[in-house]
């Protein structure tokens, strides 16, 4: 059997770095209190007193820390973005995960020793793209969008030498990362732009009898009754009327969960799984790792009867969006 | 939880609600009010998110109980509000259990969310900085005497 991938996992704070460590994290993955990182959210991420105590903590246990610098730099501000690349090789981060092609390459020019991965909001989906990141920039690891089938994801492994990771766990959008401007068409703000989805400051949860109206901006985007389980409030999550029938037309309210073919996901050469939500509280991060770390560690005793357990599927479950979870599109017959 | 004592889902019967709803709410509001501020005594809450709370008022609903409590943060403490003249900034409603949940750090508040046992409206923004503040904190070590009792207990 192929080599366990790296269990990587979301910290949005200092107490979630160390319940992802804490619980079998090979790696945590973090970002800057500012918009050069997609979860750039009041009061969440690391300041610099709070990164080099987190830093300190998972590699006194051996782990690694990921920084995630993964918005693309605005007119004028381009400094910035820099300036987070220089702050995360001065902390001494294992890796950083980088979006933009200027950045990569500033990186690569300034910091030729600091080890890259392509971000999976740099929207690589071929390995024709991955190896040319590979020649330009010299990425270690390229994140692959939620878009691809599992023989796909193969298919890219087959023809790169450099690692592979997917996601394994979490809240799934619309998928298409990097390119989506959805959040932007309802606020003229998104992930690429000030680095969040559907910001809180557009967001409004109103109270009806018998139900919840989710608004983005003004624009009503659900209502869920009290019995229906809700859903983050962004636009690729909500419903809408088509053709005189309203729907999830683009994406149910639903988590990425692919115990089912973790098998088959380390078969094929998978280099790192990631648990998505940086956003979310330590113990989420706590009860996934845990969960993930579980799954895992029991196929490396090299058993090849791999089952899922019922509880690991209940611990997931529970904590996922809408309540619910899929394989998304890594089994789909549609390419 | 690993050996240590764990919250169910519960919810108290509809008698409690209605006997708790004619019962005086300001002890509530003191006793949260109190709580927060040990923990800004105690330098635990960030002063640049604190800053973000000024002049805002909150309210806290507890369902089951009938209870809740109104507070607000100004100059540097949290204040009770004992009449309420307006709808609050920001209002948490669930049962007794999903805040008991939330406070040992059982659950996450958003899971509490999606499964609708935790309901928040007015100013989302500021929901998000309380929720990521309160995650943001290190909680003292519990003492080592009260951690053999909470093990005791399961």
């Amino acid at each position: 059997m192929a080599s366990l991938p790296d269990l990587v996992c979301p910290a949005g704070s200092l107490p979630a770095l160390k319940a992802a460590v804490d619980n079998g994290a090979d790696a945590v993955y973090l970002g800057f209190k500012n918009d050069t990182n997609a979860r750039n959210f009041a009061g969440l991420n690391f300041d610099a007193k709070a990164m080099a105590e987190g830093i300190r903590y998972a590699h006194a246990k051996g782990r690694e820390i990921l920084l995630a610098i993964n918005t693309f730099p605005q007119a004028g501000r381009v400094a910035d973005w820099q300036n987070a690349v220089d702050a995360a090789v001065d902390h001494g981060v294992d890796a950083i995960i980088l979006a933009d092609i200027g950045l990569l390459d500033y990186a690569r020019e300034r910091h030729p020793q600091q080890r890259l991965h392509l971000s999976v909001q740099g929207s690589a989906t071929s390995y024709e793209a991955i190896n040319f990141c590979q020649r330009e920039f010299g990425i270690r690891r390229a994140v692959l969008p939620r878009v691809l089938t599992l023989a796909q994801v193969e298919n890219v492994i087959k023809n790169t030498t450099v690692e592979i990771e997917v996601f394994g766990f979490g809240s799934l959008c619309v998928m298409n990362e990097g390119r989506c401007w959805l959040s932007s068409y309802a606020c003229g703000e998104s992930p690429n732009t000030v680095g969040a989805c559907s910001p809180a400051k557009y967001v409004k949860w109103d109270k009806k009898p018998g139900a919840m109206e989710t608004r983005l901006n003004g624009i009503l985007i659900d209502r869920f009754s009290d019995s229906e389980p809700a859903g983050y409030p962004t636009l690729c999550k909500g419903r809408f009327d088509v053709q005189g029938e309203t729907y999830y037309a683009l994406e149910e309210p639903t988590s990425l969960n692919v115990l089912e073919i973790l098998p088959e996901i380390i078969k094929i050469g998978v280099r790192a799984i990631k648990v998505e939500g940086r956003q979310r509280s330590p113990i989420y991060v706590a009860q996934v790792t845990r969960t993930l770390r579980a799954a895992l560690d029991s196929m490396h005793e090299g058993n090849e009867r791999f089952h899922v357990k019922p509880a690991w599927q209940a611990e997931l479950a529970k904590v996922s969006e809408g309540s619910q979870a899929t394989l998304g599109a890594y089994n789909r017959p549609w390419r | 939880m690993n050996g240590s004592f764990t919250i169910p889902k519960f919810r108290l019967p509809p008698f409690v609600t209605r006997l708790g709803q004619k019962l005086p709410q300001w002890p509530h509001a003191l006793a949260l009010v109190g709580a927060l501020n040990a923990a800004l005594k105690m330098n635990l809450l960030p002063e640049s998110e604190l800053a973000l709370l000024e002049d805002k008022t909150f309210r806290v609903r507890v369902l089951d109980t009938g209870g809740e409590a109104s507070y607000t943060y100004r100059d540097g403490l949290f204040r009770p509000i004992f009449r309420p003249e307006r709808d609050p900034d920001l209002a948490f409603e669930a049962n007794l259990s999903a805040y008991l949940q939330l406070l040992a750090r059982q659950e996450d508040p958003d899971t509490l969310f999606f499964n609708r046992e935790l309901e928040i409206t007015g100013n989302t923004e500021l929901g998000l900085v309380v929720k990521n503040m309160l995650d943001a904190v290190e909680w003292p070590a519990l003492p080592a005497s009260l951690l053999r009792i909470r093990h005791s207990a399961s």
